[in-house]
């Protein structure tokens, strides 16, 4: 069995990307290092992370109060927008560009325009993310203990004190975890972006996409060295929530 | 209360213009120009070649993740062995590679110049730009899905029901058939559900390692990039509703099976 399972994940995960390192490697480290300090190539990164983090920061706002909203207040057809939230998980990415184009393009009813530009490419990475700080605060503020935050109430806290003394550093680490996971995601997103972004060099290309244009033009060290930045990125984010939430999480007890 | 209806205004209102309202245009645009002109545009050759090799794709990948899903998750909840806890983290790598990345990876691993290329070349077998190497891609980016739901009910059940089982003189398929596997179903099928979803709706992955040939290697959602970039706006729109349908069903199976706790 577990010949089954650790031959399956590296015929299928490590193998390939161990091929993306050697290859990355084998041309040597200046090689390597001349491909990622390729102007467009910086560029594209650059422009991935800016638009992440912007992702991360207003999912880590609007899940939360998403998530509140769906735990602590009650209005007729809350079974349903609860369900609405899985929809990006559902939808194909390249559906959900095609149609953000379609409302926010150049044909906008709403006479919008965000086609080839950043809020475009931040508005597709929103739209792919929602799920994320939704579904992994939302748990925690079900399971919240309410007598405390009446207790404080009652002590005279504004609901703000209460909200920010009391909830926030009990869902703080879920809040954390779950931005995290978007700005992961929103790193390598190719589906949803690449409509609505034009992929103009330097301007809107995100690194996916530029790491296909690689792949395309038979590129490969350019497209390897590329990915094992991509790969290093995620890597440190990973690490960087999983140290965060154990820190919160000490702190909250 | 002002304050809490504001603030229920605001999350509703997010959702409406980032979610419900986009979706929604999907089908006024693709019925705009006609149910007839929808309907032939669907119905192409290249077309309904595309929908089946989506749905091959969604079956040859989703299996094989469930079998591999339920293993992994076996091993790591009721087993101990070396190597234990790099399993646990390898298993949520492929959610955080970017789906260009992964394509890559396949060619540089599968392709005519990679590390398999030449063995994979003499013995006949074309993986990239190929069915094989589409399948591969798929599963790599459905992989966690299954064993990631699993995992948390295996734990949550513990094992006196398969130790009783197992004093009783059931064999281990018996008490894996009998005792563990109707504990796991509904995360099992939720799992399922997911990697389905993930699965159907791929486009890096198989953009890079399919060679988007038409009607020979392009999948659904590569269909609907095509048409798009290719200014055939009805096709495009058509292929993405059929898409978007396919997902609402999906949705629902997620509801159905979601864990209960959440709402």
């Amino acid at each position: 069995m577990q010949g089954v399972v650790m031959g399956y994940l590296s015929l299928l995960v490590l193998i390939p990307l161990a091929a993306v390192l050697v290859h990355a490697a084998g041309a040597g480290f200046n090689a390597f290092l001349s491909a990622i300090m390729a102007p467009d190539a910086i560029a594209a990164v650059e422009l991935t992370a800016v638009c992440s983090f912007v992702v991360a920061a207003i999912n880590a706002l609007a899940g939360t109060l998403i998530a509140w909203v769906l735990v602590r207040d009650f209005f007729p057809g809350k079974g349903i927008v609860n369900a609405i939230i899985d929809l990006p998980f559902a939808l194909p990415t390249i559906v959900a560009g095609l149609t953000l184009l379609e409302l926010y393009g150049p044909n906008s009813p709403l006479h919008l325009n965000l086609a080839y530009t950043r809020v475009g490419i931040v508005l597709a990475l929103l739209f792919v993310t929602l799920p994320f700080v939704v579904r992994s605060v939302q748990p925690v503020l079900l399971e919240a203990d309410r007598a405390v935050e009446e207790a404080a109430a009652s002590l005279g806290a504004s609901s703000w004190q209460t909200f920010r003394r009391i909830i926030l550093p009990g869902i703080l680490p879920a809040i954390i975890s779950g931005s995290g996971l978007s700005f992961a995601r929103a790193m390598g997103e190719f589906g949803s972006v690449v409509l609505i972004s034009g992929n103009i060099p330097y301007l809107t290309e995100v690194a996916s996409v530029h790491i296909y244009g690689q792949v395309e033009s038979s590129d490969m060290l350019g497209a390897a060295s590329l990915s094992i930045v991509l790969l290093l990125i995620s890597l440190v984010t990973l690490l960087l929530i999983a140290a965060l939430e154990r820190r919160f999480l000490r702190h909250a007890r | 209360m002002p304050a809490k209806l504001l603030l229920r205004l605001i999350a509703l209102g997010y959702l409406a213009l980032l979610i419900l309202v986009p979706t929604g245009t999907i089908v006024w645009r693709s019925l705009g120009s006609g149910i007839g002109a929808a309907w032939a545009s669907i119905t192409t050759p290249d077309s309904v070649h595309a929908i089946w090799l989506s749905v091959l794709l969604v079956l040859i990948a989703v299996p094989l993740n469930a079998v591999f899903g339920v293993l992994c998750a076996l091993l790591l909840v009721r087993h101990d062995f070396p190597g234990r806890a790099i399993l646990g983290a390898l298993i949520d790598l492929p959610l955080s590679v970017s789906p260009v990345v992964v394509g890559l990876a396949l060619i540089l691993a599968y392709g005519q110049t990679g590390w398999f290329g030449a063995w994979l070349q003499a013995h006949g077998l074309q993986v990239i730009f190929a069915l094989p190497g589409m399948a591969l891609a798929t599963m790599f980016v459905s992989l966690p899905f299954v064993a990631r739901e699993v995992i948390p009910v295996l734990k949550e059940i513990g094992t006196d029901a398969e130790q009783a089982a197992q004093t009783l003189g059931a064999s281990s398929f018996q008490t894996f058939r009998r005792i563990t596997l109707p504990a796991i179903a509904a995360g099992l099928g939720y799992g399922i559900v997911l990697a389905t979803a993930r699965s159907l709706g791929e486009i890096g992955a198989v953009a890079v390692v399919s060679g988007r040939l038409v009607g020979q290697t392009e999948t659904l959602t590569l269909v609907v990039q095509d048409r798009f970039e290719n200014f055939d706006l009805t096709g495009a729109y058509t292929a993405a509703l059929l898409l978007a349908l396919m997902a609402v069903v999906t949705l629902l199976a997620m509801n159905a099976l979601a864990p209960k706790e959440r709402i």
